[in-house]
């Protein structure tokens, strides 16, 4: 039944009334917009994302950590953001946007990722080199061949098969491995880890723990590559750079950054294939179709959103709106790669819209290293995957797939799969 | 139409390269932009390559 209207009017009166005297006696905050950071389905950003972009693009939002950052949404703004050295990628900055309360003394060392001008700059390019668009694109051959092999033995096996362990994990993994010099043999080790940091509901002691487990990895394999270097790319970096903390550091981020994500849009990108067959046999008939594919698959999950942070190093007037100096700010790139004025039809799964321009692996001076890597791995799974399993499918609906809804990159814990 | 890029700028991410190989490259050593030619014969794939570039390293002249 509908309330009287003048009541339901002093009813919204008392309320604002209430809600002025607790912020002005202090015991709320000015604003109660608390971010949720978990979706809401696996096709979308929360709706309250969404709406922020629609209504109040810029706004003060509460992080579950109870931080309160500035959150951006906007395609425009977030590339503004991510291209002005005003705002500062110091993880160590009070002021930097803390998703989870239980991370606050956690201690991830400094890395690429979190240095600014003038020292990231040089930094970064130490290791380019080894990330060219032509350094990866001749990755082709061996990637073929690793994702052939893993194609072999699932199909080999039993039905229906999961698809995470059979192949979206283990492909990356691999060629990450080979790039780096790590031991395959100790996959179990660090991806165990590596999941740990990644899931948010991880208690502090087994975070600490797990961070300080896959330094000390990282450290005593560096210190073996000292002795021995091999053709990879550690041993490389050990002719660059004496300094042992930072190449432990940088192993660290490339080892994680470069498994989790990749393998979360393998399976991610499957299922939405195989929920899309008018996009499955154009892709299948025509792998030119592929790499739009991939860029429209890596717009439309927009897995690893969090990593796109910031904090204010000065005072900045942001598309009309003052970020002061100390303040926190979270670029919502998933609700970017949703905005109409970057895409037609946003919420639309189209391969065809050239969505080179999303904002999946970040914009500015800290956009994904590992970016090419990642969509050659993509391409040739999807292309290997629908040419030699044609009867691919999923072995249980797709609602009832295990989403990571508790991780920071998005993904699957499971894709039973059989054909 | 004439591209520009400014080395101490680009992040190397290789953006240019993968959407207009003619005109781009990267270099081996540091991954930095390589310009092939001034003048691009794409001009589109061009545009598309100077929007792309996360370090606004690019830019075009009339």
């Amino acid at each position: 039944m509908d309330e009287h209207p003048p009541l339901r009017y002093l009813r919204l009166k008392w309320k604002v009334f209430v809600r002025i005297l607790r912020v002005r006696i202090g015991v709320e905050p000015l604003t109660t917009v608390s971010l949720p950071i978990t979706r809401s389905s696996p096709y979308s950003p929360p709706e309250e994302h969404l709406r922020l972009r629609e209504e109040a693009p810029i706004s003060r939002v509460t992080l579950p950590s109870g931080q309160e950052v500035w959150a951006v949404t906007r395609h425009a703004d977030i590339r503004a953001v991510l291209t002005d050295s005003r705002f500062s990628s110091d993880r160590a900055n009070p002021g930097f946007p803390l998703l989870h309360r239980q991370r606050a003394d956690t201690k991830f060392r400094p890395s690429l990722v979190s240095m600014d001008p003038p020292k990231h700059g040089p930094a970064r390019r130490a290791v380019l080199g080894e990330f060219t668009v032509k350094r990866m694109a001749a990755l082709r051959p061996r990637i073929q061949q690793i994702v052939d092999e893993h194609l072999d033995a699932m199909l080999a096996g039993p039905k229906p098969a999961d698809l995470v362990p059979a192949l979206s994990l283990p492909v990356p993994s691999l060629v990450i491995c080979e790039m780096l010099g790590v031991p395959y043999a100790d996959h179990d080790f660090f991806q165990e880890r590596s999941a740990k940091l990644l899931r948010h509901t991880t208690p502090r002691d087994e975070l600490r723990q797990a961070l300080d487990e896959l330094y000390d990895y990282l450290d005593d394999l560096i210190g073996r590559k000292e002795q021995e270097p091999g053709d990879d790319l550690l041993s490389r970096q050990l002719e660059k750079t004496k300094n042992r903390d930072e190449l432990v550091s940088l192993g660290f981020l490339l080892l994680i950054a470069g498994h989790e994500t990749t393998a979360n849009m393998i399976s991610l990108g499957t299922v939405t294939l195989l929920e899309h067959p008018d996009a499955l046999a154009a892709i299948r008939d025509d792998p030119a179709k592929t790499p739009s594919a991939v860029e429209e698959l890596l717009r439309y999950f927009t897995i690893a959103e969090f990593a796109t942070s910031r904090v204010a190093v000065q005072n900045i007037d942001l598309a009309g709106v003052l970020i002061r100096e100390g303040e926190g700010v979270i670029a919502l790139g998933n609700t970017a790669n949703r905005d109409p004025k970057a895409f037609d039809n946003p919420n639309e799964f189209d391969i065809e819209r050239g969505a080179r321009h999303h904002v999946a692996f970040g914009f500015g001076a800290h956009q994904c290293l590992g970016q090419n890597l990642a969509r050659l791995e993509l391409q040739i799974v999807f292309d290997t995957l629908l040419r030699r399993v044609p009867g691919l499918r999923l072995a249980v609906p797709s609602d009832r797939l295990p989403y990571k809804d508790d991780a920071n990159v998005y993904g699957l814990y499971e894709l039973p799969v059989t054909w | 139409m004439r591209i520009v890029a400014d080395k101490d700028v680009c992040v190397g991410a290789g953006q240019c390269v993968l959407t207009d190989p003619e005109t781009f490259d990267q270099s081996e050593d540091d991954g930095t932009v390589i310009l092939l030619a001034e003048h691009p014969g794409d001009e589109q794939k061009a545009r598309e390559a100077v929007h792309v570039c996360p370090s606004q390293a690019l830019s075009i002249e009339a």
